[in-house]
This record gives C-alpha cells, sequence and structure tokens, in this order.
C-alpha cells in the first residue's frame, strides 16, 4: 500500500475513534444539565442519582474525547501539509475559533463541573454544566462549518493555487452546514439516548429497581423516540442537499451507473467497480427515483459521468459507500422500530415491569449510535473522493511524503492501543452500571437545591 | 488594519508572540501535571490518588493549551507546520500516544475495578513518560535544525531525559505546593533531587544553540547586546540559588513559603523561554522559514485576531477562575 491510501486509513482510523466520544459527550452534557434541572426543581433525589452515574460516563468519554483530538490536531501536519497549505486561509480561522470559543470553555469550566460541587454554590455548578455542554456544542458547530465546507466550498477565491477567503458569512454559512449540523446533533442525542436506554436497561435487567434507573430508562426511550423521525426527516433533506450539490456522492449511494430517469431503489447489491454494474441486485422499481425527486421518472445522477475524457475516475468507491450508507439507514430504522415499541411498552407496563425481551433488545443497542454515527461519516466523508476539498484541493495533493513504512507503523500502533481503549472504555461503563445496580450509594451528601441554605453533611475525612 | 503600519509584518509578529505565549504556558502548566506523573512511582499507593488530585481539575484545560500552541502553527504558518511536524513524525506519535494513555490512565485507574487499578497507575506513569521525553526530544531536534544526523539525534536523546528531569522537577514543586505532611517531605526530597537536571538542561541547550548556528552566536556574543541581555542568565543563577536555599529549608512553621518553590520555577522557565524565543527569532523553522515568510494571508490572520482579543481575556479569566475554586491543599476528588 502506498503512503495516500495508508494516511488516508490512518486519517480514518483516528477520527473515528475521536467522533466516538464527542458524539456521547455532545448530548450527554444537555442530559446532565437536565437531570441538575430537574432536581433543582423537583428535589427529588434520583436525578441527582442519575446525574452521579452519568457523570462518570460523561468524565470518562471527555478525557477519550480531549486525547484523541490532540492527535487530529497533529494529523493535519504530520500527514496532510498540503491541506493547510492550500486552504489554511479558511481552515485556519475556523479551527482557531473552535480551540478558543469552545475548547478551553469545555476543559476549564468541566473541573469545576466534575469536582467542583462541594467548593462552589449550586447556581455555579449548574451554570458549570451549561458551559461545558454549551462548549461541546460550539465546537461541533465550527467543526462541523469546516467540514461542510470542504463538501460545499462558497465564499474564497483562488490565487496561484491558494485559497483566499473574500466572505466569511459565505464561508460560515455554506450549503450544507445547516443540513449536516443538524444531522450531527440529531445522531448524538440518539446515541446518547440509546446508551442511557441501554445501560438502564441492563442495570434492572440485574436486578436494579431504583428510581434513578427507571427516570433514566424513561429518558433515554422518550428521547430516542422523539429524535428518531427527526433524524429521518432531517437525513433526507440532507441527502437531497448532496444530490443538488455532490451528485457523483448521491450515485454512489443509490448504487446507480447510468444516469436515467424510473430509477430503482437498490436495497442490496454487490456493486463491481471494475466491470462498472450490480450485482445479486434486489430493488424496488422506480424507488430512488422517488425518494430523490419525488417523482417516479425523475432523473437521478450514475456513475458514468464521472469518468473524464481521459478514463480518470472522479467518483469515489462505490462499494464503501454503498455499504455505509445502507449500515446507517438499517441501524436507523432498527433505533425507529424499538423505541417505538419501546415507549408502547412504557405506557402498558412503565419502566419497573418491562419484560425482559425487550430489555435485552436495549442493551443490545446500547452503543447502536456509534455504528449509525460512523457509518454515515464513512459514507459522506469516503463519497466526497476524490477530492479533499470538493472541486479544489485532491486528496493525494495533500498528502505528505513521509514513507509508506512510517505511516503503516504508526497506524498499528494507534490501531493496537484503540482497540484495547475501546475494550476497556466499555468494560468500564458495564463495571461502573454493575457497582451500581449492587446498590453502592453513590453519595452520602445531602443537596442543597438551589436558593436553598447549604447543609452539609460532611464525611469523615472529608 | 494598516493602523501599526504592515500588517504584514506586525501580524505574523503578533501570532508569533501569541503562538509563543501558549507554549510558554503550556510547557509550565502541562509541566507540572506530566511531572505528577512522571513522580507517581515514588509514592507510596495510599499517596497516589492524592497525587492525581492534585492536577485532577486542571489537566484537561493544561492540555487545550498544546491544542492552542499547535493549532496557531498550523493556522498562522501553515508551510512551517507542515515541515515541523512532518520532520518530527515519529516523537509527535509517540507524544501523542503517551497523552492518551496518561488521559485515559486518568479516569481509568479511578473507575475501573480495583484490581486493575495498578495497571491503570503505571499506564498514567508510562504515557507521562512517554509525552515527556518526546517533547525534550522535539526540543533538542529543533534547536539543532530538524535534521536527522546521529549526532543531532544524541543531543536530542540528551534533551529528551533534561526536559523530563525539568518537568519532575516543576511536578515536585507542585506537590510542595498543594500537599501537606509525609507526602510534602517527599516531594521537598523529589525536587531536591530533580534540582540537577534542571541546570544541567538549561544548561545544555543554552550552550548548544549559540554553537549551532553562527547567527544566534553573534546574536548572543556582540556588543552591545551581551550587556543588556545580562539579566537572563544572572537572574536565572539568582532563582537556582534561591530554589536551592528554599528547598534546604521548607517546610517551614504554618507552611509559609511553600507556594516560592513553584513561582521561581516557573520564572526559570519563563527566563529560559524567553532565551529560546531571542535565539530564533525571526525564523520558525530554524535558519530555514521565518516567521513573514511563512504567514498565512493577513485577512485571515487579522479574523482570528480579532476574535482572539475578546477570547484570550476570557480563557485567561475563567482560568484563574478555575485555580481559585481549587486553591488550597489538594483534597479527594469527589463528584458530588
Amino acid at each position: 500500500m502506498d503512503t495516500l491510501l495508508l494516511s488516508r486509513i490512518q486519517f480514518g482510523a483516528n477520527i473515528s475513534f475521536h467522533i466516538l466520544f464527542p458524539t456521547i459527550t455532545i448530548a450527554l452534557g444537555w442530559v446532565l444539565l437536565f437531570f441538575k434541572l430537574r432536581f433543582n426543581a423537583t428535589g427529588e433525589r434520583k436525578w441527582m442519582d442519575a446525574y452521579l452515574f452519568w457523570v462518570k460516563i460523561f468524565a470518562l468519554s471527555f478525557a477519550m474525547g480531549v486525547v484523541s483530538g490532540i492527535t487530529m490536531s497533529f494529523q493535519f501536519g504530520t500527514n496532510w501539509p498540503g491541506f493547510m497549505e492550500t486552504v489554511g486561509n479558511v481552515a485556519g480561522p475556523l479551527l482557531a475559533y473552535e480551540i478558543m470559543t469552545a475548547f478551553f470553555l469545555e476543559a476549564v469550566f468541566l473541573g469545576i463541573m466534575l469536582f467542583g460541587a462541594s467548593r462552589v454554590k449550586s447556581w455555579v455548578h449548574t451554570l458549570a454544566t451549561f458551559l461545558v455542554a454549551f462548549g461541546t456544542t460550539m465546537s461541533t458547530f465550527w467543526i462541523i462549518v469546516l467540514n461542510s465546507w470542504m463538501h460545499t466550498p462558497q465564499g474564497y477565491e483562488l490565487r496561484d493555487g491558494v485559497v483566499f477567503a473574500t466572505n466569511w458569512l459565505e464561508i460560515i454559512f455554506n450549503p450544507s452546514m445547516p443540513y449536516r449540523f443538524v444531522h450531527m446533533m440529531l445522531a448524538s442525542g440518539l446515541t446518547v439516548a440509546f446508551l442511557i436506554a441501554g445501560i438502564s436497561a441492563l442495570r434492572l435487567l440485574w436486578g436494579d429497581r431504583c428510581e434513578a434507573v427507571k427516570s433514566a430508562l424513561r429518558v433515554g426511550i422518550i428521547t430516542g423516540a422523539t429524535l428518531i423521525p427527526l433524524q429521518i426527516l432531517a437525513g433526507d433533506f440532507h441527502g437531497l442537499n448532496t444530490l443538488e450539490h455532490q451528485p457523483a456522492k448521491v450515485a454512489a449511494m443509490e448504487g446507480n451507473w447510468e444516469t436515467g430517469p424510473n430509477i430503482p431503489l437498490v436495497l442490496f447489491a454487490i456493486p463491481d467497480q471494475e466491470a462498472r454494474e450490480n450485482r445479486f441486485e434486489i430493488a424496488i422499481p422506480n424507488g430512488a427515483s422517488l425518494i430523490l425527486t419525488h417523482k417516479m421518472d425523475g432523473v437521478v445522477p450514475g456513475l458514468n459521468d464521472f469518468i473524464s475524457e481521459d478514463g480518470e475516475v472522479l467518483h469515489p468507491r462505490v462499494a464503501p459507500v454503498f455499504f455505509s450508507f445502507r449500515i446507517m439507514v438499517a441501524t436507523g430504522m432498527a433505533m425507529l422500530v424499538l423505541s417505538w415499541a419501546g415507549l408502547y411498552l412504557l405506557r402498558r407496563y412503565g419502566a419497573g415491569d418491562m419484560p425482559k425481551l425487550p430489555l435485552i433488545a436495549f442493551c443490545a443497542m446500547s452503543f447502536s449510535g456509534w455504528i449509525a454515527t460512523l457509518a454515515g461519516w464513512y459514507t459522506t466523508e469516503i463519497g466526497r473522493q476524490p477530492w479533499l476539498v470538493q472541486g479544489v484541493l485532491s486528496t493525494k495533493d495533500a498528502v505528505s511524503d513521509v514513507p509508506a513504512g512510517m505511516v503503516l507503523s504508526t497506524l498499528i500502533g494507534y490501531l493496537v492501543v484503540y482497540a484495547i481503549l475501546i475494550l476497556a472504555y466499555i468494560g468500564v461503563i458495564t463495571y461502573l452500571a454493575r457497582k451500581a445496580a449492587k446498590g453502592e450509594p453513590l453519595s452520602m451528601r445531602t443537596y442543597p437545591r438551589s436558593g436553598e441554605a447549604e447543609v452539609v453533611a460532611l464525611q469523615p475525612g472529608e | 488594519m494598516e493602523l501599526f503600519g504592515d500588517p504584514a509584518v506586525w501580524l505574523p509578529w503578533t501570532f508569533a508572540a501569541l503562538m509563543g505565549l501558549s507554549i510558554l504556558i503550556y510547557v509550565v502548566l502541562d509541566g507540572f501535571d506530566l511531572g505528577v506523573g512522571i513522580l507517581m512511582p515514588l509514592a507510596e499507593d495510599a499517596e497516589k490518588d492524592r497525587l492525581v488530585a492534585s492536577i485532577g481539575p486542571f489537566w484537561d484545560a493544561n492540555e487545550t493549551w498544546l491544542v492552542l500552541a499547535i493549532g496557531l502553527l498550523l493556522v498562522a504558518f501553515p508551510p512551517a507546520h507542515g515541515l515541523i511536524l512532518t520532520s518530527l513524525y515519529l516523537p509527535v506519535f509517540v507524544m501523542l500516544i503517551g497523552l492518551i494513555l496518561r488521559g485515559v490512565s486518568f479516569e481509568l485507574r479511578a473507575k475501573a475495578p480495583l484490581k486493575q487499578k495498578r495497571i491503570w497507575n503505571s499506564a498514567f506513569f508510562t504515557g507521562s513518560l512517554m509525552a515527556s521525553l518526546s517533547q525534550g526530544f522535539m526540543l533538542g531536534m529543533y534547536v539543532m535544525g530538524l535534521t536527522w544526523t546521529w549526532p543531532h539525534v544524541a543531543f536530542s536523546l540528551l534533551t529528551a531525559v533534561f526536559l523530563t528531569v525539568g518537568y519532575s522537577f516543576i511536578g515536585a514543586v507542585w506537590l510542595i505546593w498543594k500537599t501537606e505532611d509525609c507526602l510534602q517531605t517527599r516531594a521537598i526530597k523529589w525536587a531536591k533531587g530533580g534540582i540537577w537536571g534542571l541546570i544541567l538542561g538549561i544548561g545544555a541547550v543554552s550552550l548548544a544553540t549559540p554553537f549551532v548556528s553562527s547567527r544566534i552566536f553573534d546574536k548572543w556574543f556582540g556588543f552591545p547586546q551581551l550587556l543588556y541581555l545580562s539579566p537572563l542568565p544572572i537572574i536565572s543563577a539568582l532563582l537556582v540559588g534561591f530554589l536551592w536555599w528554599k528547598l534546604a529549608r521548607l517546610p517551614l512553621y504554618n507552611d509559609r513559603w511553600s507556594w516560592t518553590p513553584f513561582a521561581a520555577a516557573t520564572a526559570l522557565f519563563t527566563l529560559a523561554f524567553f532565551g529560546m524565543a531571542y535565539s530564533f527569532y525571526p525564523y520558525v523553522v530554524p535558519e530555514q522559514i521565518t516567521i513573514y515568510e511563512a504567514a498565512s494571508a493577513p485577512e485571515s490572520l487579522f479574523i482570528i485576531l480579532l476574535g482572539t482579543l475578546f477570547v484570550l481575556p476570557a480563557i485567561l479569566g475563567y482560568t484563574v477562575l478555575s485555580y481559585y475554586i481549587f486553591r488550597g491543599k489538594a483534597t479527594d476528588l469527589r463528584y458530588d
């Protein structure tokens, strides 16, 4: 394998590992704020217990996100120097704003949010929690702006092959940004909803019947059931936006080779890029035309349009885009079915007496958000190839000239560490759930609600 | 933009200064928390939690200064960023793996089953050591002009060891400030052991840089600059003398002056940093690319600077707030 492919795999591995944790912390920050506010409003102990259980998982995920994010900031320089040299004038300020308006905010107030509860007033702690959640959302915003600009660049001009910014509003509000931002925020919300539902279901299965678990299960299922239809809708809009700006990507997602009307919706196939056709195709007639143009005879772009005169392939490799898109959609459908079934079962049985089978299903779906998120990102990012910045900079022009052996050996190093850490991460979450299910108290403190006088029962040695 | 003269001159300068500032803040802040990680195996098992507690609320934000520094290099001097990082490919990898190991062990040592704690403690130490060594190595390579020859690698291995000792020194003096009783006494002993490495390290880099380039030699040893640069080594020597004297007397009754070694060490790091900055200016890649050649378009830098003027004071403000909230001796980390 050459440096280009290995560098792509390395960047892919690093960013895949990284995105797992922000996907959790973005939404979990807001859920924690919700628990905290519910506690402030009702004074019910269960909300504080839920907060104290999930804040541990938040802290762990946040640490994993921070350290894997540091890797990302170095990857630009070590593997893709051409990226900043060509589009640095646009990417630079966006990254700088992310670091300055988001990273510091979340990192500093995280310390106060995690360890400051006994040192500051309750409202300061609530404010710190808000600022951490706000910080994670801001950082999502800036990085999505940059990523979207790479898909749908505008507001710039080229001088001697280097990009110069001409209109910052056009850069920030580029055509795909709103769709991508909403799609990602909802993805984060769904990931956390299913994580909370799954871990709560696990604790119920282990016989933990405390109020905090039941409430958390309810929060998880209701959030999931609310967000999944919105996500399907947002995904559809995002797809139409991609059709307008990156037709080659949509052609690869649909596995459609020839442009034309009445294109079928391919449910399954094995795309053969050499023969330029699909094998073992199962398809619904007119389906793709209907979804993408809302007309039976709507014209859908085909991959064969993206071959240049001299035979150069200007569309992405079809199979990875085609399959990861289907994995994302399938996971989304499973989420829809399970969360709505869960909603019905909640009404019928209540959170405490839910039958075993659906609880097991929720356990199995604990990390389904990760699968859908990764599959979605693979679809859109591999779908942008051969471009790094659509129509401006090709991926092969940005790669560094580091020897392939060096990239390969560091890649193996990263993969080994990541594999161990993912196992440790899931292991520790399960262990925390196990410990909580055994009924170990999360805190001996009596909590003041905001506005009430603080009465702290000090523990020996505190 | 024309207010201060040619923006193609003052903007790169300002950004070099900002980048220098964040590197300096990073080296001091993450220096002490990496140092605490390196000292971990020396502590008794019972003290390890307290060691970690002394840096718990801060380490996340401390590492963000590294992201800001590398971000500023990335956004303000893109060609230099690419050149420096591709030539430091391997040490950067070692550092990143180290920072990852250390960051996750921080959480996992407290949350994983008790029988795994030993493993995560040693991962915490190993990660801290990897990060410090590789940063020291990169410092050496940078001083030597980023070329991989045997003498340069040998020198960089030396700076790797010295920076690691330097970090453990500032870690030890941080612990003198933030802990009490037995652990504090132990930290004083560690600091006394580390001060040698600090002197040798700063000495080695200070002596090596002028001999790597005649340009740097002339910058320091010409007349009259020798005269007005002389306070730098003199104050440094005084600070080392003060540290030596103070460490021999601590701990004092009522914990008086326990913060002074950390302040002196910070001042020492700062002076050493200014010495280096003076040597290398105006180059961002030693002897190859100046900050003016490497700078991004003034329009882009200006947009970032505007934000920085508002955001940086806020960042500094709430960083101070966080250190204020967690002032005094470190207590056990609790979420409730």
